[in-house]
């Protein structure tokens, strides 16, 4: 991967716009500055008032704020989407099918693809879910995978998302905001719909009910109202027409989930829950959990409650296990990846070590356990102070840390104060996986709204945009 | 519906009438000011404490009641929970954490509410700022009901808010009959006199009764018929028996099983239907309305025990 020239979605190199981009580009230039400027306004506007908001830690309690969104849309052509429909299902199913195997037979341990250490010592290894069975053998029902497109025009994977990945709500939001303030361009292109998701996501939990239950009673449950991800969380039970519930509303009897309802208890079967493992059940993990149901994973272990994601999910999309999907992928599938990883150093080989922190100024370097955001260092933006003290924390706990190349993330056209100019964006698409593995054609894009930013989490300043796929 | 999310609807839309209910006494308490000598209109100023139960809050930090110490108080202080900007706050914040079991036309006009009442300063509510401040309130808890009524499923969550708005009403309703009587009647010997025109109308208008009075009996303002009015007239929207009559439809409509807090609710609706206002002053009015605030209590604990939960 050599930095070539910034792939721009919706130019060529030689500065031609690519077919998939003419409508947009020709509706830029024949609509006044001032109704873009207008629609853009009401925009935040519908935005604050519908509430659509993010709360960002570590600023004043309580704090909302929204997540800029930007109207002109990030477009990918069908047969571009196809492949990388193709290449996540392949990489989900490989995913899946190597947290089955660590919490059973342990064959790629066995078979040398994995150091058993890279499995059993990481932190996300959850050793209570050895020999538990799951209902289909699914693990990860909602993943987010983070792509990336490079200067070579290729989409590489960032990262996966495997536990309790957020964002959807915006990709849905997003695409209705546009067809509220720009209807016209959905006459010029057939947009792919993406506002179906909820209720696929309403099959793929049902799907992963325990066995004995016909008509499976599923919940989402949440940390609570000043959660970062609340919105989202309240938004899909609604569109599912199902219980957003949190901890206290469930309680646990003869190794079943019960909630407290105005009409007595009603029995839960399956739980879509967006909190971390370590805050599930006081009993079974972190005692000072104030947000889970004591005996929960008792009663999960008995196979009487489903959860979704699956507890100990986390050993698979940790970033010192990335670099080994590709693996994932032969061992399992007997395929070839589809999609490829970025080329990964990992500190606690010595080798790689030494490779990283003689190159620091132009690597980006990241937490394996950290998402977010938080606690990465990207070189080239780097100061000399921050990249001093990054090289003492590696040095201190390399096997804390891998190492990837600054990558040169592609580019879309985005609305910034002095007009349009190209930024930054990623794409996070959702994979659900139930009786068979589904996506709804896009993801969210997220963009890095300061120039020259390679940053695109919203809690570090980025903004999104609708993702479409046209026809 | 789960018992948490039944406890936020039906304080949500508490808040949004008591916000409503003190925009309305204290639009009162800024027209009669204007009016009467010096001590009528102290006694003016401090009704809307003694409505409101919080006077002796309201003295802790203060000695004087002036109109503008009343609205800071009353209206905006973030410290009172009954406060109109603490009753938009927490409506929005209960609506918050519901709004899936809600539609979102009402969230976003709690929210909307809640987003303007931020931007309300002090200095707005001088003089008429004030009044088109009152009407304001009025205006988002008329929307709030009325997008409440118009979008909302008819099940437990629309029970609940119902529930929630004309306990609510009722309460504020018998206490601000209670306490301007007891301001407005010189004496006893009073009743069936005709009285200052003002103060009655002021009292009739900040229930929306006046233009009703009127035209339901074409006569000058008797305290008598002012107190059937308000007290057992069905018609009515803002009297004690139409909002019983409410109160037992909803909860008669409340799927979970309970008997105390329905039974109390039926009983009560019935003292109202078969009551007769002459016999209730003949036992004294003060002592009827005492009453009747004190089962409303009860019964709003019973509902809370029954099917809110441990809130």
């Amino acid at each position: 991967m050599e930095r070539r020239q910034l792939f721009d979605e919706m130019r060529t190199s030689a500065g031609e716009v690519r077919e998939h981009f003419r409508p947009i580009a020709e509706w830029l230039k024949e609509t006044p500055a001032k109704r873009v400027a207008e629609k853009r306004r009401e925009a935040d506007l519908l935005f604050h008032r519908v509430g659509i908001t993010f709360a960002v830690y570590g600023d004043a309690a309580g704090a909302e704020r929204l997540i800029p969104f930007d109207t002109i849309p990030r477009i990918l052509p069908k047969s571009e989407w196809d492949e990388i429909d193709r290449g996540l299902k392949q990489r989900i199913e490989a995913l899946n099918r190597f947290l089955d195997d660590i919490y059973h037979g342990q064959e790629i341990i066995k078979a040398g693809v994995m150091p058993p250490e890279q499995v059993l010592g990481n932190p996300g290894f959850q050793k209570e879910m050895v020999g538990v069975d799951l209902p289909n053998r699914i693990y990860s029902s909602v993943a987010g995978i983070d792509l990336v497109r490079h200067s070579d025009g290729k989409y590489y994977v960032l990262e996966d998302n495997l536990r309790t990945p957020s964002g959807v709500s915006y990709m849905i939001e997003n695409r209705k905001m546009m067809m509220r303030l720009f209807p016209e361009l959905f006459e010029r292109q057939t947009v792919l719909p993406v506002e179906h998701y909820p209720s696929m996501l309403l099959e793929t939990l049902r799907a992963a009910a325990p066995p004995r239950t016909r008509d499976p009673v599923v919940v989402v449950l949440t940390p609570g109202q000043y959660n970062s991800a609340y919105f989202e969380h309240a938004f899909l039970a609604q569109q599912m027409g199902v219980e957003l519930v949190e901890g206290a509303d469930l309680f646990v009897r003869d190794n079943s989930v019960y909630m407290r309802t105005t009409s007595g208890r009603q029995r839960v079967d399956v739980i879509y829950r967006r909190i971390d493992d370590a805050f599930l059940d006081p009993k079974a993990f972190r005692k000072d959990s104030m947000l889970g149901v004591p005996d929960l994973f008792a009663a999960y272990r008995a196979g009487n409650v489903a959860l979704a994601n699956a507890v100990g999910t986390g050993v698979a999309d940790d970033k010192s296990t990335y670099p080994y999907v590709p693996e994932m992928i032969r061992f399992y599938l007997k395929q070839e990846p589809i999609l490829q990883n970025v080329p990964t150093w990992m500190c606690r080989n010595p080798k790689d070590l030494a490779h990283v922190l003689e190159n620091l100024a132009t690597l980006v370097v990241k937490e394996v356990q950290g998402s977010g955001g938080y606690g990465m260092l990207v070189g080239p933006t780097a100061s000399k102070s921050e990249i001093t003290s990054f090289r003492k924390l590696l040095k201190a706990k390399p096997e804390n840390y891998i190492a990837q190349p600054t990558l040169a993330l592609s580019t879309c056209p985005t609305f910034v104060k002095r007009g349009v100019a190209p930024r930054h964006v990623d794409l996070r698409p959702y994979v659900l996986s139930g009786k068979e593995v589904k996506l709804v054609p896009g993801g969210l894009t997220r963009v890095a709204l300061k120039e020259g930013s390679l940053v695109v989490n919203s809690s570090q300043g980025g903004g999104t945009k609708d993702t479409w796929v046209v026809e | 519906m789960l018992s948490r999310v039944a406890d936020r609807i039906f304080w949500m839309s508490r808040q949004m009438e008591r916000a409503e209910n003190m925009a309305r006494i204290l639009g009162v308490a800024s027209n009669m000011v204007l009016f009467g000598t010096k001590e009528t209109r102290e006694q003016n100023l401090l009704a809307p404490l003694t409505i409101t139960d919080s006077a002796e809050r309201y003295f802790e930090t203060r000695k004087l009641v002036t109109f503008d110490a009343l609205m800071e108080f009353l209206a905006l202080d973030p410290q009172n929970s009954s406060s109109i900007y603490s009753c938009l706050k927490w409506a929005r914040e209960n609506a918050h954490a519901v709004r899936w079991q809600i539609t979102s036309e009402m969230w976003e006009t709690l929210n909307t509410t809640w987003i303007d009442m931020k931007r309300v300063r002090r200095a707005d509510l001088v003089g008429a700022g004030a009044t088109k401040f009152f009407d304001w309130v009025k205006d988002r808890s008329h929307l709030f009901r009325g997008v409440t009524y118009g979008t909302i499923l008819r099940g437990e969550a629309f029970n609940f808010s119902r529930l929630g708005t004309f306990l609510e009403r009722a309460d504020n309703t018998a206490r601000i009959l209670d306490v301007k009587y007891h301001v407005l009647l010189p004496s006893v010997q009073d009743v069936g006199g005709a009285l200052d025109y003002y103060q009655w109308t002021a009292l009739l208008r900040s229930v929306s009764a006046y233009e009703t009075y009127r035209s339901l009996y074409r006569d000058q303002i008797f305290p008598i018929k002012v107190a059937q009015l308000l007290i057992l007239e069905r018609r009515m929207p803002r009297s004690l028996a139409a909002c019983f009559e409410q109160i037992t439809q909803a909860m008669e409509r409340i799927e979970g099983q309970d008997r105390a807090a329905k039974r109390l609710a039926g009983e009560l609706n019935a003292r109202l239907t078969h009551a007769d206002i002459a016999e209730i002053f003949q036992d004294g009015l003060h002592e009827y309305l005492t009453e009747c605030i004190a089962d409303m209590h009860e019964l709003g604990g019973r509902i809370q025990r029954a099917y809110l939960g441990t809130a």
